[in-house]
């Protein structure tokens, strides 16, 4: 009977709360999901606070730390909602520290120039909110709130790193070369952001199925081109791509060579050793101190318990 | 210029960045993920802090400087902030001890400085006055967890409280120029409530089971420009960027 | 100890203009007060003249989906959420 009510829910476009009948699958599903997505914006803050020490001017500097600070943000909203469907987020901690959960491809990739962090909040965060907008309607209840929630905030990310490239684009011969560098290097693993090809992409049919998955990947990686492409000629740069042509109401683009993702995916790529490693640490390094907490509050429940 | 004026916003200002660039190490760093945000913000608070101190004193100058000029542009021996807040980081025990320290001590500059007859410091220790306030307790919060946790956290806490300890006089120090201003009603003299910050860093210290650590020598410099050989790499970090393309805007 | 330790909290938050708590979501601390603050940096960025309340996890009792038309006598045996609700083999994949 719950399997019913589940399809009911799904087809009438509902909402699926933690508590209702759902099928196996469909929360597996959900949790890998739900966790590498949090799993990227933890792992995310990393090459973008490599530059918080350098940022070149203060107020930049601030907007940095804010920007990563949203990121972690994010991630404990993504765990707190992947949790409400049974699992416990050191659980999910382990399966990534063990390599077997993943996290965006992206950010294995290193941030070279200050440029770089624009790059990144233009183009990569330009390519998650095509992402993450249509998940804003995803089934699944706990996932959508804190998708609406996110969205926001992503929003002005964007928005800054933007800015920082338009200020460069418009500065020095230098500056604007290393704006131009940036997005040289962050293109075309932005458009692998949005996975493989339709006809190469395992999970999406019953991702689609199930009112998880909104949207196609070509779909999407066809609409973040459309975007970004007026956005790259108001900052006077030259996207990377020779094929680039405007056809019938969109910018029609060189496939990228997926066989970098896949390898990236693997752990093949210029940064997937270091990421992993800092994360780790950070954890272990940190372990002394959560073990130190929990002690003393329990000390503390044992005080209150002997003179109760 | 009013040079006493312009000096003394500097060393706030220069104790606040200096403090936030530290703190901004921990980002991807910190023990847990909420610690994450929640040392993101003091960094963040310090930070702001730090800009509308050093716009000020860039101000005061009246030579047409901004507060990127001054943070970005002097050389390492005209960075006046004390020598406590370029220690590096350690472990987190140690920079917990160093932010018990140094929260500490601007929870009580700046709440007797918000009476400054300086409108503009008045203006900026009343906003930072709750910040810090909150600083402090975070520090508080966490000296007693770790204190009072396992026996390698007290040792560690232990260990963080003595090593940040010879840095803490140099904060509670009259000099003549403070002593200038304080008359004037525009500086707080921190000598004035050394007695008060040792008996509230005392009281956390004694609750979390640590002993408060023994006088030592005690270092100082950082108001002359002075510092310790953490300044120049942090430094450089700091300013490599701006500094490779001066003149242009970010 | 591990972190396995940190409980979860549930976290209520009032708007300065609103007129009750909001469910906004959870986060893990070691006890009350570190989870208060927690909350107040991750859910709020620290706006002054919010409320904020922190529940244990443990502590709530939910109704269940079934009772949706006729509601109530909370099955008071039913707990909103529980980590060890589903059994998690070792070594699945893509889990």
């Amino acid at each position: 009977m719950g399997a019913d009510v589940f399809q009911e829910t799904i087809d009438a476009d509902g909402r699926i709360e933690p508590r209702d009948a759902m099928p196996d699958a469909y929360r597996k599903t959900l949790i890998r999901q739900i966790a590498q997505h949090a799993h990227s914006e933890i792992i995310g803050m990393q090459p973008e606070g490599n530059w918080i020490t350098r940022a070149p001017s203060l107020r930049r500097k601030a907007i940095l730390m804010a920007k990563v600070q949203d990121e972690a943000g994010h991630g404990l909203y993504l765990y707190a909602a992947a949790e409400t469907l049974g699992i416990d987020r050191a659980e999910l901690l382990d399966l990534l520290h063990s390599g077997r959960q993943k996290y965006s491809s992206i950010f294995n990739y290193p941030t070279l120039t200050w440029a770089d962090i624009g790059a990144i909040g233009w183009l990569v965060d330009g390519a998650a909110i095509v992402n993450q907008v249509p998940l804003c309607r995803c089934s699944y209840g706990p996932y959508a709130r804190a998708m609406v929630r996110i969205c926001k905030e992503e929003s002005f990310h964007q928005r800054q790193g933007f800015e920082i490239l338009y200020t460069l684009c418009n500065g020095t011969g230098a500056q604007k070369a290393m704006a131009q560098d940036a997005l040289d290097r962050w293109w075309w693993p932005s458009l692998m952001m949005f996975g493989p090809p339709d006809d190469e992409s395992t999970h999406s049919a019953q991702s689609m199925a199930w009112g998880i998955k909104r949207h196609s990947n070509d779909e999407l990686r066809q609409r973040f081109v459309d975007m970004t492409v007026p956005q790259a000629e108001v900052l006077g740069l030259r996207i990377p791509d020779d094929g680039l042509r405007y056809d019938d109401g969109h910018w029609r683009f060189t496939q990228p060579d997926f066989t970098e993702l896949y390898e990236v995916v693997k752990g093949n790529g210029p940064c997937n050793a270091e990421r992993l490693a800092n994360r780790v640490a950070a954890h272990e390094n940190g372990a002394w101190v959560r073990e130190a907490a929990a002690a003393y509050a329990a000390k503390q429940s044992m005080t209150k318990e002997s003179a109760a | 210029m009013n040079t006493d004026l312009y000096t003394y916003a500097l060393r706030l200002g220069d104790d606040a960045l200096v403090a936030a660039q530290r703190m901004g190490e921990w980002i991807a760093a910190a023990p847990q993920l909420e610690e994450d945000v929640a040392l993101g913000n003091i960094g963040l608070d310090q930070l702001g802090q730090a800009r509308s101190l050093l716009a000020y004193a860039a101000e005061v100058e009246g030579a047409g400087h901004t507060e990127d000029d001054l943070a970005y542009f002097r050389d390492e021996r005209e960075f006046t902030n004390l020598l406590i807040c370029e220690r590096p980081n350690g472990d987190f025990a140690v920079t917990i001890a160093r932010l018990l320290y140094f929260a500490g001590y601007q929870h009580l500059l700046y709440d007797a400085l918000r009476s400054s007859s300086d409108a503009t410091l008045a203006g900026v220790a009343g906003k930072a006055v709750k910040e810090v306030a909150y600083h402090f307790d975070h520090a508080t919060q966490w000296v007693l967890r770790l204190g009072d946790g396992t026996e390698e956290s007290h040792a560690r806490m232990q260990a963080g409280l003595d090593a940040m300890w010879p840095y803490t006089a140099e904060m509670l120090a009259s000099d003549d120029l403070v002593r200038r201003l304080a008359a004037a009603g525009v500086a707080v003299d921190p000598s004035t409530f050394a007695d008060e910050w040792h008996a509230r860093v005392g009281d956390v210290v004694d609750a979390s089971t640590c002993t408060r650590p023994e006088a030592s020598y005690q270092h100082s410099g950082g108001r002359d420009g002075k510092h310790t050989e953490a300044m120049g790499y942090l430094l450089a970090e700091l300013q490599h960027v701006a500094r490779s393309h001066p003149g242009a805007t970010w | 100890m591990s972190e396995k330790d940190w409980p979860l909290w549930e976290v209520f938050v009032r708007s300065r203009r609103g007129l009750s708590h909001g469910h906004v979501g959870s986060l893990h601390a070691p006890d009350a007060l570190m989870a208060l603050r927690n909350a107040r940096d991750v859910y709020t960025r620290r706006q002054e003249g919010v409320s904020i309340w922190v529940v244990p996890a443990s502590a709530i009792t939910a109704s269940s989906p079934d009772e949706k038309d006729e509601f109530f006598d909370p099955a008071g045996d039913k707990i909103y959420r529980h980590p060890t609700f589903y059994e998690i083999p070792e070594g699945v994949e893509h889990l």
